[in-house]
């Protein structure tokens, strides 16, 4: 298994050592402004992570995206339960869901600039606003997979209603909770973006409007791998946690 | 006069057709009475209604019409009275995936808000008893058929439960394994002294287990009944026929209810 781990580990470094190359190429045939060395790149990525007002902006986005989907993740949930419980609940609240999920991010920017004035609230609305349908789908669809044999295997106990919800419904929805947030951290990151690009002071988004207004390609390039290291980092943490809540599955050898 | 610990007076239980024509009855009219302590072996083909009358004495399900008791309470509508009450042994091993050979042992303590150190205390015990010492700390995809279901016989007996339900417990199992653990519930029950009933659309197991054999036709409803408590080979072998025979004019269709 470690040895599998090792060669996807130099597979995807092979990959990424690719990409750069054809960019350093590139840089050469065109002017710098287009794109910038890759040495450049680098060196003002490392700058962004070691200059202390910099970094503040890249962390104003990780608190901004987390915030979001915890906000978004602990409403799917409460939502994802009622509707679970409840047809009559489903029919008023799914497409009232399904609705907001045909609303472009955009928009949800408009609305929150017209609405609120506090540039945090505005970002933690739309980020909570674009995420909750998903959240909601996703924790709904993990609820409604629970076993059948296991419910009533527990229920032929007795259980109260928070002990059902502790040692089954919990360990049920878990896997699909996982699941939502590898795909609606995704999702976060790229709508954080265009919020603070166009209603906030600060962030990474706020630093990349900079950028475009200086023409300064290797800033523009430096802030947007800081948010694509960010998203890689949650990511793996994410599938480290995964990995430790999910330890009870059997995998076939053919899988690995 | 001793009231019955599980009693079953005129009781039916419809279903709504899946497609909405008309309503499917799985019990008609079905009346018995078990005593403390017997083991009641309920005998008949797939399908004919043997699962829903174990739900609707399990307090899973609710009789459409009739009376269902349990030491004198409704098991539906009094759920909370059986709390430790009723042990199930289910036709699957119905273990929880994410816990541990130990943990699924002691969810039912866990459930009945059993000491920790007792209700760890407790299931290690089981699980020796069993035969599973060495094996706590897997998880059931690592054990074989037969242990997972000595995992659920584990848990079931370690709430101590007054009744024992058994949905054809040993039907999944390779004959070897499951002639061992039928010869070791049994002994189990005996021991403790409880009531049981227990499902099975196999004549053999039937005889070998209850007290008294209950043969089901469709919808359910008691086509014959023999008790075999004391019963000499004679008994047994008649017994044996007269159940064949009851069986081969069941009306019950090949095929499982909806």
């Amino acid at each position: 298994m470690t040895n599998s781990r090792t060669v996807r580990a130099l597979q995807a470094t092979a990959g990424m050592i690719v990409l750069a190359a054809i960019w350093q190429i590139m840089s050469m045939i065109f002017p710098p402004f287009l794109f910038p060395p890759v040495p450049e790149i680098v060196a003002r990525t490392i700058e962004v992570l070691t200059t202390g007002s910099l970094l503040f902006d890249v962390l104003l986005t990780a608190w901004r995206i987390f915030g979001g989907l915890f906000g978004a993740f602990i409403l799917g949930g409460i939502l994802a339960m009622i509707i679970g419980q409840s047809k009559t609940a489903e029919n008023f609240i799914a497409p009232v869901l399904t609705f907001f999920q045909g609303i472009p991010a955009l928009s949800w920017v408009v609305f929150a600039i017209i609405w609120f004035h506090g540039i945090e609230f505005r970002v933690l609305f739309i980020m909570v606003m674009t995420t909750l349908p998903a959240f909601t789908f996703q924790i709904l669809d993990a609820f409604r997979s629970m076993s059948k044999d296991l419910f009533e295997m527990t229920m032929s106990f007795r259980p109260r209603k928070w002990t059902l919800f502790r040692f089954l419904i919990v360990p049920t929805i878990v896997p699909g909770i996982l699941t939502a947030w590898k795909v609606n951290l995704g999702n976060a990151a790229r709508v954080v973006v265009v919020a603070e690009l166009v209603g906030a002071t600060g962030g990474v988004g706020y630093q990349l409007l900079r950028q475009q207004q200086l023409f300064d390609m290797a800033g523009a390039m430096a802030w947007t791998l800081q948010l694509v290291l960010f998203v890689l980092v949650v990511q793996q943490t994410i599938n480290a946690i995964e990995a430790w809540a999910l330890r009870y599955r059997a995998v076939s050898e053919r899988a690995m | 006069m001793i009231e019955p610990v599980i009693r079953f007076k005129d009781v039916s239980k419809a279903f709504q057709r899946p497609d909405g024509r008309g309503d499917f009855v799985a019990v008609d009219k079905l009346s018995f009475e078990i005593a403390k302590g017997e083991i009641v072996a309920v005998l008949g083909k797939t399908g004919c209604g043997k699962s829903t009358m174990f739900n609707i004495v399990a307090g899973l399900t609710e009789a459409s019409s009739g009376e269902a008791r349990v030491v004198g309470h409704d098991p539906f509508r009094e759920f909370e009275f059986f709390r430790g009450k009723i042990g199930i042994v289910f036709q699957g091993d119905r273990l929880m995936p994410w816990r541990t050979a130990l943990d699924n042992v002691m969810l039912g303590l866990q459930i009945l808000d059993t000491d920790p150190k007792q209700a760890e205390a407790t299931a290690r015990q089981w699980m020796t008893r069993l035969g599973l010492a060495g094996h706590e700390n897997d998880y059931p995809h690592a054990l074989s058929g037969g242990m997972r279901q000595r995992v659920s016989i584990a848990r079931t007996f370690a709430v101590d439960p007054e009744i024992l339900l058994c949905d054809e417990p040993f039907s999944a199992l390779d004959e070897m394994t499951a002639r061992d653990l039928r010869a070791e519930f049994v002994r189990l029950v005996r021991q403790s002294n409880k009531t049981a009933v227990f499902i099975t659309h196999q004549l053999g197991e039937a005889m070998e287990i209850g007290d008294r054999v209950l043969v089901f036709h469709r919808p359910a409803r008691i086509a014959y009944e023999t008790r075999l408590t004391g019963a000499d080979e004679t008994h047994r072998k008649q017994a044996h026929d007269a159940i064949m025979q009851v069986l081969a004019v069941d009306p019950t269709p090949a095929k499982a209810a909806p």
